[in-house]
């Protein structure tokens, strides 16, 4: 290892923007960023690319950043493989942050795994969890493993940065405080146009991701147990009684029951919301890190053993298609 | 046209379970699999081996029981398969493992690598553009559609809320996801011919990489500890008629302003 750990200093947030818009995964991390950069005594950046978007930098500010470097250039106004990497690691290599998050998002873990293999450093997907070691100063990062059947905590001892990518949903944004004051750094790096080999032709928005489960309050889930497709209409009725949307496990996805957008867990959407009813999930770990942060989770399952019920705050031990329109009847009747 | 296609093999299913004495993974009687989304970029592949008569080649890095999942790509009709096999390779992180794999595609004539965007084992989404950069490629991750004309390529890149189309040209690597096609099944055709065929079989001396990269020595990234993850289990639990379990949850869901 040739690279002199004690050169690298401060935590780095890859702040993603479309359209000029900040991503919310951006400013979520800034939340963890600043957790990270208070415990490690050192400065917290937000890295801001794109085109016209020098104005944006005070929002990053306002959730946390010390600084913000900009760099403001047309060949960055749409997310390239090749323009972004180049631009971020040349910023790397001159700033030299001992940790560098990234949003796990489409462009996001594209991004992540080119920067990491051109700084020859580690990365970590999907984290859950980060933090500090009290002695090594690392960056403990904790995914889940094998499916998400176990918890691994990774760390990346003797390499810098030390990245990691985390998906929308997992950490909290702060308050937004406007009063709060930091420094912008406009970079200007050298990018022509024949250094990026791609050409993004048009971006189309469909209505795919209309339904946020993230943003819901109340989510009615159903798993495998659920049985088929059409199961998931009890399922919907009673999310509509309640105000609520439906969501999926994974293994009701993989079945072709319902579509990926509503799907929960690591490799769907992480939720918190109020109420989350879980139908005929048994609970692996991948689905519980994307739901166990709701406030109040009812289980039902015909397993009193299966571990959502340990999950749950109320476990029903019982089958879904008699409970349910139970609920929806009682639900009904408390709203009337 | 040269296209590698670069296959994992996995446990056929997303829920291993967990010995719950041990803590350890239980692997036995968990069928392997080619891992979907590989599949799918195999496919793609295959297309343009039936349309343009493209020369298939997978790889994978794996034990040596992985030549199974080799055998299953060449009986869909893929040309040739090289396994990537050492004991030097264990412990391997992403940028381990596609070092070996870039170091592997190297020595091959190529126009398009594909690869799978993830695995269902791993779920990083990291050895496609890592493999990428250690060979300068450009690279179109989340690939949901490919057209082709000449060294032009026209792509469908899907996105959360949407996709975007990208242009780049050959020598490119693209990621596969479901979306992408829908795999086919293994061709009788080709069943026997895949079972004749020589795998070819490389260790770490047949690839141009330098020892200290590989395996667990050659990992940025390592587990420092692994554990089942901590469940709340301060709920109550509730085993009475749907009628009664219905409004006692009302109840309660109420109590707490929820409804």
């Amino acid at each position: 290892m040739d690279m002199n750990k004690l050169d690298y200093n401060g935590v780095w947030v890859f702040a993603e923007q479309r359209g000029a818009k900040l991503q919310k995964v951006s400013l979520e991390l800034l939340g963890k960023g600043r957790d990270i950069s208070d415990k490690l005594g050192v400065k917290l950046t937000a890295v801001l690319l794109g085109s016209g978007i020098t104005d944006i930098s005070k929002e990053l500010i306002n959730y946390g950043a010390d600084e913000v470097i900009v760099c403001d250039n047309e060949l960055l106004k749409n997310y390239t493989t090749d323009g972004y990497t180049k631009v971020i690691c040349e910023l790397v290599e001159k700033y030299k942050p001992e940790v560098f998050l990234i949003g796990a998002s489409f462009i996001g873990r594209d991004l992540g795994p080119r920067v990491a293999a051109r700084l020859s450093t580690g990365l970590t997907a999907d984290c859950t969890g980060l933090d500090i070691d009290s002695e090594s100063k690392n960056l403990m990062m904790t995914r889940p493993a094998f499916g998400g059947n176990l918890m691994a905590t990774i760390e990346c001892a003797e390499h810098r940065p030390q990245m990691a990518t985390v998906r929308p949903g997992v950490f909290e944004r702060l308050k937004i405080d406007e009063s709060r004051t930091g420094s912008i750094e406009l970079e200007k790096i050298d990018l022509a146009k024949e250094d990026i080999r791609t050409e993004v032709i048009e971006i189309v928005k469909t209505a795919k991701d209309m339904v946020d489960i993230g943003e819901a309050e109340i989510i009615v889930s159903g798993g495998r147990g659920v049985g088929n497709k059409e199961n998931f209409a009890l399922l919907k009725e009673l999310a509509e009684a309640m105000g609520g949307v439906v969501g999926a496990s994974r293994a009701a996805v993989d079945n072709g029951w319902m579509d990926k957008v509503y799907q929960v867990g690591q490799t769907g959407k992480t939720v918190r919301p109020k109420v989350y009813i879980a139908c005929g999930i048994s609970g692996a770990i991948q689905h519980l890190a994307g739901m166990q942060d709701s406030d109040y989770i009812v289980a039902i399952n015909k397993d009193p053993e299966a571990p959502i019920m340990k999950a749950a705050d109320l476990a029903i031990v019982g089958d879904f298609t008699k409970v349910i329109p139970e609920l929806i009847n009682k639900v009904k009747e408390v709203k009337n | 046209m040269n296209i590698i296609v670069c296959i994992k093999q996995v446990p056929d299913t997303n829920e291993v379970k967990i010995d719950p004495v041990t803590g350890t993974l239980i692997r036995e009687g968990v069928p392997s699999i080619i891992n979907p989304d590989d599949k799918n970029a195999l496919e793609e592949a295959l297309l343009l081996k039936d349309k343009y008569d493209a020369h298939v080649t997978v790889i994978t890095m794996g034990p040596p029981q992985a030549e199974k999942a080799l055998r299953e790509a060449l009986s869909m009709g893929a040309d040739e398969a090289v396994l990537i096999t050492d004991r030097a390779f264990g412990g391997a992180d992403t940028l381990a493992t596609s070092r070996v794999l870039a170091a592997a595609i190297q020595k091959l004539p190529y126009d398009i690598v594909f690869a799978g965007r993830q695995a269902i084992d791993g779920d990083t989404a990291q050895v496609g553009p890592e493999i990428a950069e250690h060979l300068s490629l450009s690279q179109v991750t989340y690939v949901e559609k490919v057209e082709i004309e000449g060294r032009e390529l026209t792509i469908r890149r899907a996105l959360e809320d949407g996709y975007e189309v990208i242009k780049v040209k050959t020598p490119v690597l693209l990621t596969a996801i479901k979306e992408l096609n829908v795999p086919r099944y293994m061709n009788v055709k080709y069943i026997y011919e895949a079972f004749q065929k020589e795998i070819k079989i490389w260790n770490s001396d047949d690839i141009d990489i330098e020892k200290s990269l590989l395996g667990l020595g050659g990992s940025p990234t390592k587990v420092r500890k692994s554990m089942t993850k901590d469940v709340k289990g301060k709920g109550e639990l509730i085993n009475m008629s749907p009628k009664e379990a219905a409004e006692y949850a009302v109840a309660k869901l109420k109590e707490k302003h929820f409804v």
